[in-house]
């Protein structure tokens, strides 16, 4: 794609790549950790910081400036997911690439009715809605018991920097 | 006919006014807050979404809850504060410093007030274009407060006319209601609100058509779809015209501060691009020309309810201590810190450029000036 369309896809609100506030975990940590890392695609200076006032560990690091676009310490990182429902975006997801050979946890912040149950199918999509793969929900939690779930789907592991989002098929 | 009187008249019970409200009694003031609405909360009460910012602003937390953490901390008060619903503060008359009010369609009044808090907020823009009288084309307040407000569906698909934070969100409630969003049109090359908000609502599969715009809507009755087109550099129609089939066309192109009451009060306006609209001069403490009148919030200048609730503290501080009440040495400072933080961003840079059009150092400086 022309760099002038990419920077129209990015400025319309799709990622176009890895870039300060949005960066994947180094993939050795990741790999090995159970729970999962999270992933933050946050990559505009806005402010706001409750990724970091919810971070019980201290993983996603303290703000100089409000304003400032959110860096984590991925060694500190428990997957816990308070983030993904904290966060007023929904820019926080945790993958947990621990979960089977094949595929990756994902747990994935979801506001939407109705709420997917545990062994429902749902459509896997990318940041702009695409059908990628059909995904198994193993869980649904509400973690800061504030309407914002988070929706634990396996999917297969080649999707770690595409599937961003699901659909729920009645 | 009836007068009331009061230290601090606050009008407009939305998020700046509640939060003027609060700061100016909890200094000991007796607050009046009066609000054309049925219940106070103004915009706040609309917000499903949880808002930005920081702890200090309520960050994380979904608007209307903040409503209700505002009216909580005024019932603190409650012997100092009195809110008066669905009432109307419809002018100033400098002559008598008098305000005249009405309740509901039947009852008038006047309000007599030491120092008065304007946080009336804003009005929405609206864009001309064929057919924009047909019912089905709504402002997204309209939109939100059907939906939030009164739990009643819209439409079934819609258009979304801007990609501002309001157009976006807005988006994203309809979806949570159920609505099919066909597409969000936005003139400018990029989307003007969050970032976050735009993608939000692009990974559950919507369309953002950068440089587009409606053209006209279509439909007898009721609407029934649109005619949109894209943009050149100088927003000029340019390429083929496509069709969007839809039953609800929301526009979401901006708001104008509403500032009635402050020019019959006399204060100083000015046209500030960056603040939308025309706004009162302020000094620090959001003092007006006319050393009995504030601004806060929207009226003031359109940004995000973060800084409405601050600017109010703000207001309500200045009002109580120019009364005479003694108020906590270094707030006022605190609360500028606040401020400048939270303009810091992307969007604030803007911002800070129209406050530095309309802020004045000293009311005394610049009489003698």
């Amino acid at each position: 794609m022309p760099d002038k369309d990419l920077e129209m896809l990015f400025n319309s609100g799709v990622l176009t790549g890895e870039r300060e506030g949005a960066m994947l975990p180094p993939r050795d940590l990741w790999e090995g950790k159970k729970g999962g890392l999270v992933v933050v695609e946050c990559p505009q200076r806005i402010p706001c910081n409750p990724c970091h006032t919810s971070c019980p560990t201290g993983a996603i690091m303290p703000f100089a400036d409000i304003n400032d676009t959110p860096r984590v310490d991925w060694t500190k990182c428990t997957g816990c997911t308070l983030c993904v429902s904290a966060c007023p975006g929904l820019a926080c997801l945790v993958i947990d690439l621990t979960f089977s050979e094949e595929n990756a946890l994902y747990k994935l912040p979801y506001e939407m009715l109705p709420l997917p149950v545990k062994g429902q199918k749902v459509q896997c999509l990318d940041r702009e809605g695409a059908f990628l793969a059909e995904g198994t929900v193993e869980n649904v939690t509400q973690p800061r018991k504030d309407r914002t779930h988070v929706v634990h789907v396996s999917a297969p592991k080649g999707l770690v920097a595409v599937f961003r989002s699901i659909r729920v098929v009645k | 006919m009836k007068k009331l009187s009061t230290e601090v008249l606050v009008i407009g019970g939305g998020a700046a006014g509640l939060s003027a409200a609060a700061e100016a009694a909890s200094a000991g003031a007796k607050v009046l807050v009066v609000e054309s609405d049925l219940r106070p909360g103004g915009q706040l009460i609309k917000q499903t979404h949880k808002f930005f910012g920081s702890k200090d602003e309520y960050a994380g937390t979904r608007g209307f809850k903040i409503a209700d953490i505002l009216l909580d901390e005024i019932n603190s008060f409650k012997d100092s504060v009195s809110i008066l619903q669905n009432t109307t503060v419809s002018g100033y008359y400098k002559e008598d410093d008098e305000f005249t009010a009405m309740r509901g369609e039947e009852e008038y009044f006047h309000i007599k007030a030491k120092k008065t808090i304007v946080a009336t907020g804003a009005q929405e823009r609206l864009i001309p274009f064929p057919n924009n009288d047909i019912p089905g084309v709504y402002g997204a307040g309209a939109v939100q407060t059907l939906m939030n407000v009164y739990g009643v569906l819209p439409g079934r698909r819609v258009l979304m006319v801007g990609a501002g934070n309001i157009g976006l969100i807005v988006s994203y409630q309809l979806m949570q209601a159920g609505v099919q969003v066909a597409a969000v049109v936005e003139a400018a090359p990029r989307v003007g609100g969050y970032w976050v908000h735009a993608a939000k609502i692009r990974r559950m599969g919507v369309p953002i058509l950068l440089r587009h715009s409606i053209k006209r809507a279509l439909g007898e009755k009721c609407i029934t779809g649109a005619v949109i087109t894209g943009l050149n550099e100088r927003f000029e129609p340019v390429g083929p015209e496509q069709q969007i089939n839809c039953d609800l066309i929301c526009i979401a192109v901006g708001l104008s501060p509403t500032t009635e009451l402050l020019s019959q009060a006399g204060c100083k306006m000015m046209y500030v691009p960056q603040l939308c609209g025309n706004v009162a001069q302020r000094d620090r403490g959001m003092r007006t020309s006319n050393p009995d009148f504030y601004t806060a919030g929207d009226a003031g200048g359109i940004e995000e309810a973060s800084a409405a609730m601050v600017e109010g503290r703000i207001a309500g501080l200045s009002a109580a201590a120019a009364l005479g009440y003694p108020t906590e040495h270094g707030k006022l400072d605190e609360y500028w810190g606040r401020l400048q933080s939270l303009r810091k961003g992307e969007a604030g840079a803007r911002i800070c450029q129209g406050i530095d059009c309309v802020l004045v150092k000293d009311w005394e400086g610049v009489a003698h000036a």
